[in-house]
C-alpha cells in the first residue's frame, strides 16, 4: 500500500514536471510571472483575416466578454463605427468565440485585470478607449499629439504609437509618438 | 505515378488550400452557367456614382483610387488598400471568402444595397483583366 502510494506520488510529480502544460496552467503561472505583465498573447487566423484587413488586431483581453458580444452582433457589424464590417455567420461566430474565450474578464494578465477593476459591474464599453483604465492612461497626452497629429489622428490606432502593440506589449517604454518621439511620464 | 506525385506536391506548395482562379470565382456566382458575362457592364458599375449616407458622391474609386495597379486609400480611415488589378497584385481574386466578404461590405457602402450575382460576375470579369 505504502509502496504503491509512493509510486503514484512520484509519478504525479514527474508528470507535472515533464508534461507540456497549457499557457495558463498553475505550473506556468508559478514559473513565469513575467508573462502576465501585459495582455494575453493569443492569436486566431480567422480573427486576423476577418478584422485585421482594416484595423489593428485589438487583443481580446482589452475588453470584457459583453463588449465583444455587442461588437460582434450581426446587426452591429453592419454599422461598425460608421463602416460596414459584415462577416459571414460562420466567421463571425468563430471570431466571437475566440474573443469571448480570451476576454478581459477571464484573463489574469495585468492589463486585463486593471481594465476589469476600472469598469463598473456590467459595464461593457464599445470602445477600448472608453475603458476608464485606458482613458486614464492616455488623458495627459495633449490633443496636438493625437487628434491634431496627422500621423496619429485617433487613440483608436494603438499601434501608431505603441511600437510593440502587435507583440502584446503596451509598456510606456515602447511608445513613440510619430512626429514627436518617445513619451515618458 | 511518381511523376504525378511530384506534380501534386508542387501544387500543394505553390497554392494555399483556399486558392481559386478568377474563372472558379466567377463559376461560384454562376454555378449553372446561365449568366452571360458582360465586362462592359462591370466597367459601368465600377464607375457608377451614387450619393452616400453622408450626402457626398461616392463610387468604387473613392477608396480604390483611379489607377487600380496602384494602392488605394480608404476615404475615411486612410488605410492603404493593396492594388486591385491582378497584374499588379497576384493575390487578387484568389480567395473566395475574401471576394464575398468585400462584395457584401462594399456593394452596400457604394450602392446602398447588395450586388446581384450578375453584377458580381461582371465586376469580376472587368476587374480581373486589369
Amino acid at each position: 500500500m505504502k509502496k504503491s502510494r509512493a509510486v503514484f506520488l512520484s509519478l504525479t510529480v514527474v508528470a507535472g514536471a515533464i508534461l507540456p502544460v497549457h499557457a495558463d496552467s498553475f505550473f506556468t503561472d508559478a514559473r513565469s510571472l513575467e508573462r502576465k505583465k501585459e495582455v494575453a498573447p493569443v492569436a486566431s487566423e480567422t480573427y486576423r483575416k476577418g478584422c485585421g484587413e482594416c484595423h489593428f488586431l485589438y487583443q481580446p483581453g482589452l475588453l470584457p466578454e459583453q463588449s465583444w458580444r455587442k461588437l460582434l452582433d450581426a446587426k452591429a457589424l453592419e454599422d461598425h463605427f460608421g463602416e460596414n464590417a459584415e462577416l459571414s455567420d460562420n466567421n463571425r461566430l468563430a471570431i466571437l468565440d475566440f474573443l469571448v474565450a480570451n476576454s478581459a474578464d477571464k484573463s489574469n494578465y495585468k492589463r486585463s485585470k486593471k481594465i476589469m477593476a476600472s469598469l463598473k459591474p456590467g459595464e461593457a464599453p464599445l470602445r477600448i478607449i472608453e475603458v476608464p483604465y485606458i482613458k486614464r492612461k492616455h488623458n495627459e497626452i495633449p490633443e496636438d499629439l493625437i487628434k491634431k497629429n496627422d500621423k496619429v489622428k485617433s487613440l483608436s490606432y494603438c499601434d501608431k504609437c505603441h511600437q510593440q502593440a502587435d507583440k502584446n506589449n503596451f509598456d510606456d517604454d515602447t511608445v513613440n509618438i510619430p512626429g514627436h518621439g518617445n513619451w515618458t511620464w | 505515378m511518381r511523376r504525378y506525385l511530384w506534380l501534386v506536391a508542387s501544387m500543394a506548395v505553390a497554392q494555399p488550400a483556399w486558392s481559386v482562379t478568377v474563372d472558379e470565382a466567377i463559376a461560384h456566382y454562376n454555378p449553372h452557367g446561365t449568366l452571360a458575362l458582360n465586362p462592359k457592364h462591370g466597367d459601368e458599375l465600377w464607375h457608377q456614382k451614387n450619393t452616400g449616407e453622408d450626402g457626398k458622391e461616392r463610387d468604387c474609386m473613392t477608396c480604390h483610387g483611379q489607377d487600380l495597379t496602384k494602392p488605394g486609400k480608404h476615404v475615411k480611415t486612410g488605410k492603404v488598400i493593396d492594388p486591385l488589378a491582378p497584374s499588379a497584385n497576384k493575390e487578387r481574386f484568389t480567395d473566395l471568402e475574401k471576394i464575398e466578404k468585400w462584395f457584401t461590405r462594399n456593394c452596400k457602402w457604394t450602392y446602398g444595397r447588395e450586388c446581384t450575382d450578375q453584377e458580381k460576375v461582371d465586376l469580376l470579369k472587368y476587374l480581373s483583366a486589369l
